[in-house]
């Protein structure tokens, strides 16, 4: 008799199954690597580039064909010319179809050739800034016209064909984007007011959102509305509510001013978004205020899921308001607080659009995101702003290591 | 703490915070209806609270009290030595002082209910400092949120020269009609924001469709089907939409000028997808782990393979969680704004958002840049309030993205 055993490895099903979940997210790997990962590996690379912004037109021969001269000095015009003054094409050719109206007189020019009406050029190596013109010789053929064969000839487009080192593809590395960026006092400064942005930012919005759950944590009339209405600012495009606050906080026609002049709280306007550090600690309390109704939502959501068994038993045992919230609720929140103080922590330090609305990274709010964007497309080096995005990239794994180690656990994310 | 366990130190002191708290709140809302000066006073205000939350603590009957603070607000409030000082019309003067006494009467009153003048309890104490701290913030976060959504609306329908004489003036007249509305049907006949609407329109409805076609089938695979390397990979999803998007966006916007795709409504389709998968995804996984797995096993054990359960018993099941996900992933892309403003130049191919960031410029008077947010943020709004059941549901189903 054969003895029963447990099935080893893989059994049919499991592999079947196995194979039909990688076919349904073939798509979405391939998808997600194409536009994130590839990105990743590029940032990299460029990083390590000496790249501007310019430089992401490759060099490459620019040509323009036309008849010129009357008479026995009737020519075709090529001019050629490199678009670049620092790089040089390497193999350079001319394809052309010359009009049957015009014959062919005297030498053509060196490296040309002419089978029939075919007509190419093998130029080899354009220096950088090389600009040249080519002249062939011809005269019109029996009973052509004059404009027809000026029309015929600059009609038929000329090709032209060369081989550019490009910057973005060739093995010209330098460290020098790493060394700029963290040159100096600025890194450090960028570092601190991203440091800056980002603890507080996320303790305030966790803060209030607490604090907001609190007071929608029972049921009483118009509490949806109230509910939806504090969702407004998280609901609201981020470009409408900045540049209305731009507006409320203007110094010259902007609400807040004018109320508290009046109020006597200052006596002269208020530069809200304009001075250090004033401009930072707005742009941070934007930051709470945009998106205090996230944390307020998934609080209020584990509030509303603790067993008010708990509360009645501290009831019976006298405890006060104060002490049920110290001892029992925010013991029971903790694990959404931590949560949401890290994810909110990672999205706030990778926030851009906010502070670039507001104030634009002037003032001395330039966090590491927007240090990206001014490093790539304001000063157009776009080597150095790679290299700000692999800081950011390298402090996210960092942040993200800590999150799988630590916080996961206690929500089963 | 002790000493503050007593009805005459605890009222006064509750009343003094409240009273200020209210002055400065009717202040406020006056002088942004009116656009005169309305101020409260400190000190005055500070006194006359304190005696306010006395009188509240005395045990009288509700009525009385709420008259006698009532009274002892409006008569100082109009008299000139009250707890807010005003220069308006007489109109707005009195209303001011009636509804800040009615107010202060009737909620010290509520605050200070069943506490005696006498000593008190830690209960008695804590409730009515919770009461205290409750209204203060329904006030407060109510007035956060809807002073800036009531400028951006009001600074849209007035003239900038009349905003910068008075910047608090947001008095509409009403006499003007429809003229009222003139940044409105300027930004729609003279700068495409028609156009601008319809491409945001489009562009968010396809990034909906491509992006649950894509998720799908990827969440239902990460979420039910056991293959090797599952746990990594519903990590990988979570690690990617921790990626900042500026990170992404320069090779990106690499790639779109070397191809072309940049300055196309083609490659804005093909990118806010991108943007949006890993969210569906984490959303959508959440959800199907949570439908019984017993139904689909019914499912399959009737004959239906892996596709038709999906098709016939999950999708159906999952309807509210599709509409929250469609719902978010449509407000995402409605409020993209970074890919938008480095991937467009030409005006003729602008999202929404895009449109609303080149107003942004000293030549466009304010009251049209203001326009052009209200009209981008109206359609999430009401789409939002008519549907904020699904909303939440779905944001604390999965998301936290900002």
């Amino acid at each position: 008799m054969s003895v029963a055993t447990p099935p080893q490895g893989q059994g049919p099903l499991e592999k079947r199954e196995a194979r039909l979940a990688w076919s349904l997210l073939f798509p979405t790997i391939t998808i997600v690597s194409l536009v994130v990962i590839l990105p990743l590996l590029a940032i990299f690379w460029i990083s390590f580039k000496p790249i501007g912004l310019a430089d992401l037109r490759p060099p490459a021969p620019v040509l323009r064909e036309s008849l010129r001269g009357s008479g026995d000095d009737l020519r075709i015009e090529y001019r050629l010319r490199n678009s670049s003054q620092d790089t040089e094409i390497t193999d350079v050719v001319i394809l052309d179809t010359l009009p049957e109206s015009l014959i062919v007189t005297g030498d053509l020019p060196a490296g040309c050739n002419l089978e029939g009406l075919a007509f190419t050029c093998d130029l080899g190596t354009l220096e950088p800034g090389y600009n040249e013109r080519l002249r062939v010789p011809v005269m019109l053929a029996d009973g052509a016209n004059e404009d027809a064969a000026e029309e015929a000839a600059e009609g038929s487009e000329p090709e032209v064909r060369g081989d550019a080192d490009s910057i973005l593809t060739n093995s010209e590395f330098t460290l020098e984007n790493f060394a700029r960026v963290f040159d100096g006092d600025e890194f450090w400064t960028v570092m601190w007011v991203t440091i800056f942005y980002t603890v507080v930012g996320t303790v305030g919005a966790l803060l209030f959102g607490l604090f907001a759950a609190m007071l929608l944590n029972k049921s009483f009339r118009g509490q949806g509305i109230l509910r939806g209405l504090y969702l407004f600012p998280y609901v609201a495009p981020v470009i409408a509510v900045a540049f209305t606050w731009v507006n409320l906080f203007d110094p010259f026609s902007g609400s807040a001013n004018a109320l508290l002049l009046q109020m006597g709280v200052t006596t002269e306007t208020i530069n809200f978004f304009g001075q250090r550090p004033l401009a930072l600690i707005m742009v941070t309390v934007f930051e709470i205020w945009r998106y205090f109704p996230l944390s307020f939502l998934f609080i209020l959501a584990r509030m509303q899921s603790i067993d008010t068994d708990m509360y009645e038993a501290a009831d019976m045992d006298g405890a006060s308001p104060f002490q049920k919230f110290w001892y029992l609720s925010l013991p029971m929140l903790l694990g959404i607080l931590s949560v949401l103080f890290l994810l909110r922590f990672i999205w706030t330090f990778n926030k851009f659009d906010d502070i670039f609305l507001l104030t634009g990274g002037n003032a001395g709010t330039r966090t590491l995101t927007v240090n990206v964007y001014e490093q790539a497309f304001a000063i157009s080096n776009i080597g150095a702003g790679a290299a700000v995005a692999v800081v950011i990239f390298g402090c996210l794994l960092a942040f993200s290591f800590f999150f799988f180690r630590f916080i996961s656990r206690e929500e089963g994310l | 703490m002790s000493f503050l366990r007593f009805g005459y130190v605890t009222g006064p002191a509750i009343g003094a915070l409240w009273m200020f708290i209210l002055a400065t709140t009717v202040s406020i809302t006056m002088s942004f209806a009116t656009g005169d000066a309305f101020r409260p006073s400190l000190i005055i205000a500070l006194l006359v609270g304190a005696i306010c939350g006395a009188v509240a603590a005395l045990e009288q009957e509700n009525r009385i009290k709420i008259a006698i603070v009532a009274v002892l607000v409006f008569v100082l409030t109009t008299v000139g030595i009250g707890p807010m000082a005003m220069e308006s019309s007489i109109l707005s003067e009195t209303f001011a002082a009636i509804s800040l006494a009615l107010v202060m009467g009737w909620s010290m009153v509520a605050i200070m209910k069943e506490v005696p003048i006498g000593p008190l309890n830690r209960h008695e104490t804590e409730e009515a400092w919770i009461r205290f701290l409750t209204g203060f913030g329904y006030i407060f976060f109510t007035a956060i949120v809807l002073i800036p959504f009531y400028v951006m609306v009001m600074t849209s329908l007035k003239s900038q020269s009349a905003l910068l004489q008075n910047p608090l003036d947001f008095s509409l007249d009403l006499e003007k009609g429809w003229a009222l509305f003139r940044s409105y049907h300027e930004l729609f006949r003279d700068f495409n924001f028609g156009t601008y609407m319809w491409t945001s329109f489009f562009v968010s409805v396809l990034t909906v469709i491509i992006t649950l076609a894509f998720s799908i089938p990827g969440a239902y695979a990460v979420a039910r089907l056991r293959f090797r390397g599952q746990k990594a990979f519903s990590r990988s999803i979570l690690l990617i939409y921790m990626v900042p998007m500026i990170v992404l966006a320069l090779p990106i916007y690499i790639a779109f000028s070397v191809t072309g795709l940049r300055n196309t409504v083609i490659g804005i389709i093909l990118i806010y997808p991108v943007t949006t998968i890993p969210v569906a995804l984490y959303m959508l996984q959440g959800y199907f782990r949570g439908l019984p797995a017993e139904v689909e096993e019914a499912g399959l054990m009737d004959g239906l393979n892996r596709l038709q359960v999906i098709w016939k018993i999950t999708l159906p099941l999952a309807l509210p969680a599709l509409a929250s996900v469609s719902l978010y992933v449509f407000m995402i892309a409605w409020n993209e704004f970074l890919l938008a403003f480095m991937l467009l130049d030409d005006p003729s191919k602008f999202t929404l958002t895009r449109g609303v960031a080149m107003l942004n410029s000293s030549e466009i008077p304010r009251e049209h840049l203001m326009a052009g947010a209200v009209i981008a943020t109206v359609p999430v709004m009401v789409l939002f309030l008519g549907l904020e059941k699904f909303m939440t549901k779905g944001l604390t189903a999965g998301s936290v993205k900002g």
